[in-house]
């Protein structure tokens, strides 16, 4: 069994550790707000300029001045600060950011990452993707391993536009963990019911498969 | 105190012309300058390169600006808000220069601050970075990126006054700070106008100095992109 959109999500939430400040992109990475484990203290942070996101509003807390990068609205938390854009890619340009989350397009086995842009069809724009994904200390992608058409989204190059070179750290997708090294994808976790046969057959970069391979625990 | 006061949008905007550079405030539709950019629709001003991190939605921002072809060039971050944008980029009727949202940010401002070009790391080895010049700082790449300035630019506050001095509330903040510094005429608007002296000096976000204009817009409609409640 594949994982779900919440189950990558749920995945990912393991990965956050005490402490930490993490930005969490547009997707499934949002929902790892919903699973980050009790005890455990986070901060995250959202580009438009808030320190402290909290969880949306009730319907009599909905204020449009107050909304996520994602343009939904949010509130804050005790402890919650504001500020300017140009302060918020200080903070991540400057490294104080400790984990980003985000999604992707396509990854390559260096780490290169894909995901503002497909020429001729989609013209979103990057938003703050290229900034966060250039001085992000730590990054983990979530993703679905395959295009609808069965293509693998995990290349040896990334055939559209690129976001940023040699980034990604980690990826959490639908079939498995993996992690990016020197050699290329290494694979760490499978999904429960995923051969890494299965795995293998979906990754089109090198898959670097080491012993036996875990199920992955939720 | 210099009293920075106009009486409304029509006469905050004497002298936008055709061909003009804008800067307008605002992440998606929150903190957008909703009379100065009604008023630009009633003057019917063209050719406008406009900056701003986005497009606004079809029917509400900037997007109006788009529908009615008042718009040339513009330079944001994300567009994926507004179909007309991208089918008018798309079929070639519109240019676009689409930059990573911090460099946006501190090209606006570098502008403001007088420092006409500084290095980031966003951007380097993606399309962003053709034809800039990039270099080695401690083994990491980095592109030069030049300052953005506007010949006015439009900021919105929820409290300013007659001096110019602006508070702004909530993340309706976000690039409007920025923008008020870089604009040689700074149109600021906001929800509350009172006389200089009522904000606390240690309260303001935007000095008067930065701002040319400043007056109590009406009216705000203050629409919300992704409605996202929780049970009480």
């Amino acid at each position: 069994m594949a994982l779900d959109k919440n189950q990558i999500a749920k995945r990912i939430a393991k990965e956050v550790k005490n402490g930490m400040y993490v930005n969490l992109g547009i997707g499934i990475p949002t929902l790892v707000a919903n699973y980050i484990p009790h005890g455990i203290e986070v901060v995250l942070q959202s580009e438009n300029g808030l320190l402290g996101m909290g969880p949306f509003p009730t319907e009599d807390q909905v204020d449009a001045d107050l909304i996520n990068a994602g343009k939904q609205t949010i509130t804050t938390l005790p402890g919650s600060s504001i500020f300017s854009s140009a302060d918020s890619f200080g903070m991540i340009r400057g490294e104080h950011v400790d984990l980003t989350i985000l999604g992707a397009m396509e990854v390559s086995e260096k780490g290169d990452i894909a995901n503002w842009k497909i020429p001729g069809k989609m013209v979103k724009g990057m938003g703050g993707a290229m900034d966060l994904v250039a001085s992000a200390k730590n990054i983990i992608v979530a993703m679905q391993h395959t295009a609808r058409d069965g293509s693998s989204k995990l290349l040896k190059e990334c055939t559209l536009p690129i976001t940023g070179l040699q980034c990604v750290k980690k990826i959490v997708t639908d079939l498995c963990v993996m992690e990016v090294t020197d050699k290329g994808f290494k694979l760490l976790e499978r999904a429960p019911g995923v051969t890494v046969e299965d795995i293998q057959k979906a990754t089109e970069g090198t898959l670097i498969i080491e012993g036996e391979i875990p199920e992955v625990e939720l | 105190m210099i009293n920075k006061t106009v009486k409304n949008a029509q006469e905050a905007l004497q002298g936008v012309q055709d061909g003009m550079t804008l800067m307008l405030g605002g992440f998606g539709l929150c903190g957008i300058p909703e009379n100065s950019i009604a008023e630009l629709l009633r003057l019917g001003v063209k050719d406008l390169t406009c900056i701003s991190n986005n497009a606004g939605v079809d029917d509400f921002g900037i997007g109006l600006l788009l529908q009615k072809r008042q718009v040339k060039k513009m330079i944001a971050s994300y567009v994926g808000e507004n179909a007309e944008f991208e089918r008018q980029l798309l079929s070639g009727e519109l240019e676009v220069e689409l930059i990573p949202q911090g460099t946006l940010a501190e090209r606006v401002r570098a502008g403001g601050a007088g420092i006409p070009a500084f290095f980031t790391p966003a951007g380097y080895g993606t399309e962003v970075g053709n034809g800039k010049e990039s270099r080695e700082f401690n083994g990491k790449m980095y592109l030069m990126e030049e300052w953005l300035r506007a010949d006015f630019a439009f900021v919105k506050a929820w409290k300013g006054d007659t001096a110019g001095n602006l508070i702004y509330k909530g993340t309706a903040r976000n690039f409007n700070p920025m923008m008020a510094t870089a604009g040689k005429i700074t149109v600021a608007e906001v929800e509350e106008l009172v006389p200089a002296g009522e904000l606390d000096p240690n309260m303001i976000h935007t000095p008067g100095i930065f701002v040319q204009r400043i007056f109590q817009g009406e009216k705000y409609e203050k629409r919300i992109e992704q409605r996202t409640v929780r049970q009480a």
